[in-house]
């Protein structure tokens, strides 16, 4: 018998049309857990270099993390996995909602899907039976739209739809995949899903899930929430609001929006508005949320409402995520009132909601400049909301200079030329970034930006605080009751940390301390990514519910497999570096792992050399990047280095780690 | 006569005002009837069940009651704050004309039980694991009347009335006298 998981993936041709339910390899389990760590695997084994993003050879690959179905709360993610047509890497975006327990209640732990269908379809999964079925009267129809549509005409109001918009169906390199309150939105995913001409995959499932001791399993599920309930009633004093709690970022709760308005670039990711937050903003934008939401709301078996119900006058109702209620806004150096309207809009298309107020602005940038005219954009309104408007419009569509921007802004920039480049400023791989520029370099996100291979906002984030505390007092406090910390050694260094003097940024924390850091930050990312967890209750605020001393015990008593700190530590790592492999083949070097140039205003070029070298060293890998023949054989991955050689990527001898 | 005595009636007060939906509640509910208890896990087998249309802004948790083996003749719909509900979305008949609180393997149909057990919860499971509070347990005593717990004579006689009118006297006769063998 298999616990947590199914054991049955569903293998969908879509040039064929077949489908096959094949049983994997509870192996595979083991050494790489479940959601994105096989994934990875499955990418690694099947997905050759050669093979471009749109591709019938390209797998778009939803995967549920190995946890759910679960009790374990907030355990609800689905990872997508594919080659992204943005960044020509491997894309895994994660999605909450309810869609990925449905999967596994159906008896399903992965879709796989190659191949191109000749007409729009969507895939239904009820249990046992699974059929493709005509999607033609749903061509060009919202995400959102298409599930109301879909439940009804299958009278299933319990399935859950995964579906993408006009975005997605126009190939639109920053297509996301809309479920629930949830998406997967970064690299592109939903275009790879409209090029393979699928509108939606609908899941009901109505089969067990079993667990493998399950008294033992409900203790570790009851301590949890109980540690949910003492955050919540206790925030962390000391820090923002927004850092305080648990859970993604409050953003459907929290009304100040001080920081974020001021700290945050509006337009291009260029503008710092300093002194924007006052009484009266704060009071009309209050007002403004207020009356368009309807509720807070949650994904599946959680308790934090980090999303909510908004309905806009005169538009549909929807559900939002956490900061998209302000990229929009900010982009377009509007109000609150505009970014929730047209948050609508582009939740219907299908967006994602960092990159494509980037792409406008962008735009609009060029056209301030000269670089593109009004000829290219015939008939744009006055507005800055309106034009807003008329570029996701003509974006999504693909019309026009909307052709040209759909690929995000640096291949956009490509296209154009005249210099274009230089306004495609904010990337990292070929992806819009947070927009924030700061003055002084943080050695710990320089390396999580750097090197992070998800291009996904909260991944550069963890449970180590983000900045010193001011006195020795308030940090020996918030050390006391630290127990997620992997080691005894974070504590200290948190505490030596200061705001000034010999301990403080950009040469404290250490640039070994800031491997340790970082390794340890991004090693709880990969883990959520296969139970499927969300990140908002395990790697990306402080003092989260689950870390690395529970995770071991969830996945022994749930999934039977005998799992500790070390071996869960060494899985991870292992499917981590696969995810790198993927990447390494694929042409992926040191000379792509570069935060933005004016990310921070005071650079430090030799210690940022240092810090990537060093962690480089850390990880296994070489100097540019690339694991090692022989951390690679450590992991049991000879087979990825035996291709390595075989593509001449390393050499038989060249493969000792970079010192 | 007159001999009073005390009874606990449990019950869960539903604020479908704080309920956001998650259905955290229904999967404490088919872990904790699950056999061995928490092996398993299916939203599917639950006793509570969240009636939920996130863009209607409606939530309903709904426990599961009696069975019935007919669906009713018409079913209306009711307009509260200008949100339009199914009848069914109050109801908790496990009934034929939805998949809700029945056994998906067998069919069976499935009743909230309050999840009395040995040893004994403090509160049902669901009102443990609603953490917005939108399931509230009460318990309350009240005091009834030894006799008021009779039988009342005259319901029954009209009840074999018209057993006796549908199938006659001597059938009813010839069961009553068999039952009575039995006990």
């Amino acid at each position: 018998m298999r616990y947590a998981e199914t054991g049955f993936n569903l293998e969908i041709d879509l040039s064929r049309g077949s489908i096959d339910r094949v049983e994997t390899d509870p192996k595979d389990t083991e050494l790489y857990l479940g959601g994105l760590g096989t994934n990875a695997k499955i990418m690694w084994d099947r997905v050759p270099p050669e093979v471009e993003p749109f591709s019938p050879d390209n797998l778009l690959i939803f995967g549920a993390g190995l946890l759910c179905g679960t009790p374990a709360t907030g355990c609800n993610r689905t990872i997508v996995t594919t080659i992204s047509p943005q960044t020509e890497l491997m894309a895994f975006s994660m999605m909450g909602g309810f869609w990925a327990p449905e999967l596994k209640y159906a008896g399903y732990d992965k879709v796989i899907l190659r191949g191109k269908s000749p007409d729009l379809v969507y895939l239904w999964i009820h249990n046992d039976k699974v059929e493709l079925r005509d999607a033609s009267h749903l061509k060009g129809k919202g995400a959102v739209e298409t599930a109301e549509l879909i439940t009804k005409e299958l009278n299933e109001p319990n399935a859950e739809v995964a579906a993408i918009g006009l975005a997605g169906e126009s190939r639109v390199f920053f297509a996301s995949i809309e479920q629930g309150r949830s998406s997967a939105s970064r690299g592109g995913v939903g275009a790879v899903m409209g090029d393979k001409g699928l509108k939606a995959i609908v899941v009901r499932g109505t089969k067990d899930i079993n667990v493998a001791r399950p008294e033992e399993y409900n203790e570790l599920c009851n301590e949890v929430m109980e540690y949910i309930q003492f955050r919540n009633e206790n925030p962390i004093p000391g820090v923002m609001p927004i850092l305080a709690g648990i859970g993604s970022p409050q953003e459907m709760k929290v009304h100040d929006e001080k920081w974020h308005t001021e700290n945050f670039m509006w337009g291009n990711s260029r503008v710092r508005k300093r002194d924007f937050w006052n009484e009266e903003i704060a009071k009309d934008w209050k007002e403004t949320m207020e009356s368009m939401q309807r509720r807070l709301i949650s994904c599946y078996n959680c308790p934090m409402t980090c999303g909510a119900t908004i309905q806009p006058p005169g538009k549909p109702t929807y559900m939002m995520k956490c900061f998209s209620k302000l990229t929009y806004t900010m982009a377009a150096f509007s109000d609150l009132e505009f970014g929730l309207g047209i948050a609508q809009s582009a939740t219907e298309y299908g967006v994602d909601a960092f990159s494509a107020p980037q792409v406008m602005a962008f735009a609009l940038e060029l056209l301030e400049n000269g670089i593109l005219t009004d000829k290219d954009f015939p008939g744009m309104p006055e507005d800055s909301e309106g034009r807003f408007e008329w570029l996701l419009d003509t974006i999504v569509r693909r019309e026009g200079i909307g052709d040209i921007l759909a690929d995000g802004t640096y291949w956009a920039a490509k296209k154009i030329g005249k210099g274009a480049d230089e306004y495609a400023h904010n990337n990292i791989k070929k992806t819009e970034q947070l927009p924030l520029k700061l003055s002084m370099l943080n050695p710990i996100y320089f390396l999580m930006y750097a090197t992070g291979e998800k291009m996904n906002i909260t991944q550069i984030e963890g449970q180590f605080p983000q900045a010193p505390f001011a006195t020795r007092e308030e940090r020996e406090e918030f050390v006391k009751d630290w127990f997620q910390v992997p080691d005894e050694k974070f504590k200290q260094i948190f505490l030596d940390w200061e705001f000034r003097g010999e301990n403080s940024m950009p040469h404290y924390p250490t640039v070994q301390m800031c491997c340790d850091i970082v390794d340890w930050q991004e090693k709880m990312h990969y883990i959520d990514d296969a139970l499927g967890m969300c990140a908002g209750l395990s790697s990306f605020p402080l003092k989260p519910p689950y870390h690395i001393h529970n995770y071991p015990k969830f996945i022994s008593a749930g999934a039977g497999i005998d799992m500790d700190e070390e071996k869960l530590t060494q899985a991870a790592k292992r499917y981590r570096t696969l995810v790198r492999a993927n990447n390494t083949r694929r042409g992926m070097r040191r000379k792509d792992e570069k935060p933005p140039e004016n990310h921070w205003k005071k650079r430090f070029p030799e210690l940022e050399e240092e810090l990537l070298s060093t962690y480089y060293d850390f990880k296994g890998w070489n100097e540019d990047g690339i694991p090692t023949k022989e951390s690679l054989h450590e992991l049991g991955l000879d087979y990825v280095a035996e291709e390595f050689i075989k593509r001449g990527i390393l050499k038989d001898d060249e493969d000792a780690p970079a010192q | 006569m007159g001999v009073k005595k005390t009874k606990i009636i449990k019950s869960i007060k539903v604020d479908a005002d704080k309920c956001m939906g998650c259905r955290a509640c229904e999967v404490a509910c088919s872990a904790f009837h699950a056999t061995p208890k928490y092996s398993s896990n299916n939203p599917a087998r639950s006793r509570i069940r969240v009636i939920r249309h996130p863009l209607e802004d409606i939530y309903v948790p709904v426990y599961a009651g009696e069975y019935t083996p007919s669906e009713c003749m018409g079913r209306n719909t009711y307009k509260i704050e200008g949100k339009e509900y199914d009848e069914c979305a109050f109801c908790r008949a496990s009934c034929p004309s939805r998949d809700l609180f029945k056994e998906p393997d067998s069919g069976l149909p499935l009743k909230c039980d309050m999840c009395e057990s040995v040893p004994e919860l403090d509160e049902p499971l669901c009102v443990k694991w609603c953490m917005v509070d939108a399931l509230i347990y009460e318990e309350r005593e009240v005091e009834v009347d030894e006799d008021e717990e009779d039988v009342k004579m005259e319901e029954m006689e009209a009840g074999i009335e018209s057993l006796v009118d549908k199938y006659g006297l001597q059938k009813v006769a010839d069961i009553l006298a068999r039952k009575s063998q039995k006990s």
